[in-house]
């Protein structure tokens, strides 16, 4: 299974072993990553999940859904780089993955 | 405590699909209910956070919406005629020396009830606060999450911040009482009925308010009172004077003032028995998301599975010189005239 690491606000890093056939915001969930509260369980119902994706990473974690793109709008500072982690499903494709967690999940 | 307005059998706090369906339990019983929520409707978390979402565990319902099954719990409840009270935040819960129960909102509500059923599930919706550095020291003078009396924002010079369907209707309903009303957003795409967001682009044409693109960085002002912000966009920062400012990003479910009614919590919820799901307060029961207790699954299943075992609890407290009769609905005439069936 692929390796994720996930950057701390303060930057502190975790590289974690993905959990195979769930999402990112799973593989957090399940290894205790601070940062990602998950209030809806992977709805795409509460933007608590928000991350940033290592720009390098981009292409390969894919576009946001138009679902994912208004769930959004309750996530505070949202960039170019921002995702719901629930809604980027794990694969082999994406070992090594980097992303950063907000300060706050709001 | 003199200004009691209304007293009744039983006051449920929630009006989440665990509340809705204790009305229907404690009807069959003969208990009438008040319920009260937060919320602008009911459903809980299935109208607020899922209410086009399939639902696949819902006995006798391979798939049911959260809207959909809200609509249907409101039918079945209908033949007990509860007294909805939405928009009402209840605020605290107190004991009589009778040993009645005293509930208060925030609007100013006052019910007494025999028996208090807390359905409060994941905690009352509130708006989410942005966490803008400083934003504290302008809440209620200059920043504000909901708005419960317009007259209060008349003249003023407002920055509406969001793009889902509050922010839309408050710059629409402010718009001809404000000095100036400025809409900020983090995109030219609106989550709100397009008919609002029309309206709000014919507003920005005709110059009678403004819309701009950007996310809010920074308050600046001082005593309380905002004077600008500052926000950012794709071509950098820029300042927008305000002195008042609306955020707009939704509810999220906290705790809230159930935290202060003096009953035992554990993590934030409340343990109770699996046999009458009640409290550590006679007369006060908590079912649904809100409770704790060995083998707890947070379904709306086993919520209306509760909620017909706290009934026969509180029957037994409300009419204590009564007799406790199991009944089919199927086959007791006495039932089926409760729930109007000819
Ligand atoms: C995205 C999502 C999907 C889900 N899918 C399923 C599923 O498939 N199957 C399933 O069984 N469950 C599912 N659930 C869980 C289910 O929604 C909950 O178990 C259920 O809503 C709990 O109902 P409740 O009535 O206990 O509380 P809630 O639905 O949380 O309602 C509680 C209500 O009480 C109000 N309240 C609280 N405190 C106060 C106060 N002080 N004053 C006024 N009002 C107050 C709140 O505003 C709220 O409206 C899902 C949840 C989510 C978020
Ligand atoms: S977990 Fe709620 S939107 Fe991702």
């Amino acid at each position: 299974m692929p390796k994720i690491t996930f950057i701390e606000f303060d930057g502190t890093e975790r590289t974690v072993d993905a959990v195979a056939n769930s999402t990112v915001m799973e593989t957090a969930r399940r290894n205790d990553v601070p940062g990602i509260e998950a209030e809806c369980g992977g709805s795409c119902a509460c933007a608590t999940c928000h991350i940033y994706v290592d720009p390098r990473w981009l292409e390969k974690t894919g576009e946001r859904s138009a679902m994912e793109e208004d769930m959004l709008d309750f996530a505070f500072d949202v960039r170019e780089n921002s995702r719901l982690s629930c809604q980027i499903k794990v694969s082999d494709e994406l070992e090594g993955l980097i992303v950063r967690t907000p300060e706050k999940q709001f | 405590m003199s200004n009691i307005a209304i007293k009744t059998d039983a006051v449920i706090i929630g009006a989440g699909p665990v509340g809705l369906f204790a009305v229907f339990e404690l009807g069959l019983l003969d208990i009438r209910c008040h319920v009260l929520d937060i919320l602008d409707k009911p459903g809980g978390q299935c109208a607020e956070l899922y209410p086009e979402k399939p639902i696949y565990d819902i006995p006798a319902y391979p798939v049911i919406s959260g809207q959909e099954l809200t609509d249907r719990l409101m039918e079945q409840i209908e033949p007990f005629s509860p007294e909805f009270h939405l928009n009402q935040m209840v605020e605290s819960l107190q004991e009589t020396p009778e040993g009645s129960f005293v509930i208060t909102t925030d609007d100013g509500l006052v019910l007494e009830a025999k028996v208090v059923v807390i359905a409060a599930g994941g905690g009352s919706f509130m708006p989410k606060k942005p966490p803008i550095p400083g934003i504290d020291d302008y809440e209620g003078t200059s920043v504000f999450y909901a708005v419960k009396r317009m007259e209060e924002f008349r003249d003023r010079n407002i920055l509406v911040v969001g793009g889902g369907d509050s922010a839309l209707d408050w710059c629409l309903n402010l718009q001809p009482l404000a000095k100036k009303i400025t809409l900020i957003h983090r995109r030219d795409a609106f989550r709100a009925a397009p008919d609002s967001v029309q309206k709000m682009r014919a507003l920005v044409e005709n110059n009678d308010m403004e819309f701009t693109l950007g996310q809010i960085k920074e308050l600046h002002g001082k005593d309380g009172r905002l004077e600008k912000v500052t926000a950012q966009r794709a071509d950098g920062l820029f300042d927008i004077e305000c002195d008042t400012m609306l955020p707009f990003f939704g509810l999220t479910m906290k705790l809230g003032p159930l935290a202060n009614w003096g009953l035992n919590l554990n993590e934030n919820l409340i343990p109770v028995d699996t046999e009458k799901f009640q409290t550590s307060t006679p007369g006060i029961f908590a079912i649904g998301d809100i409770n704790t207790y060995p083998g707890k699954l947070k379904l709306i299943l086993s919520g209306f599975h509760e909620a017909a075992l706290m009934a026969q609890q509180a029957f037994r407290l409300i009419h204590p010189d009564e007799k406790l009769l199991f009944q089919y609905t199927t086959s007791s005439s006495s039932l089926q005239k409760k729930l109007g069936v000819k």
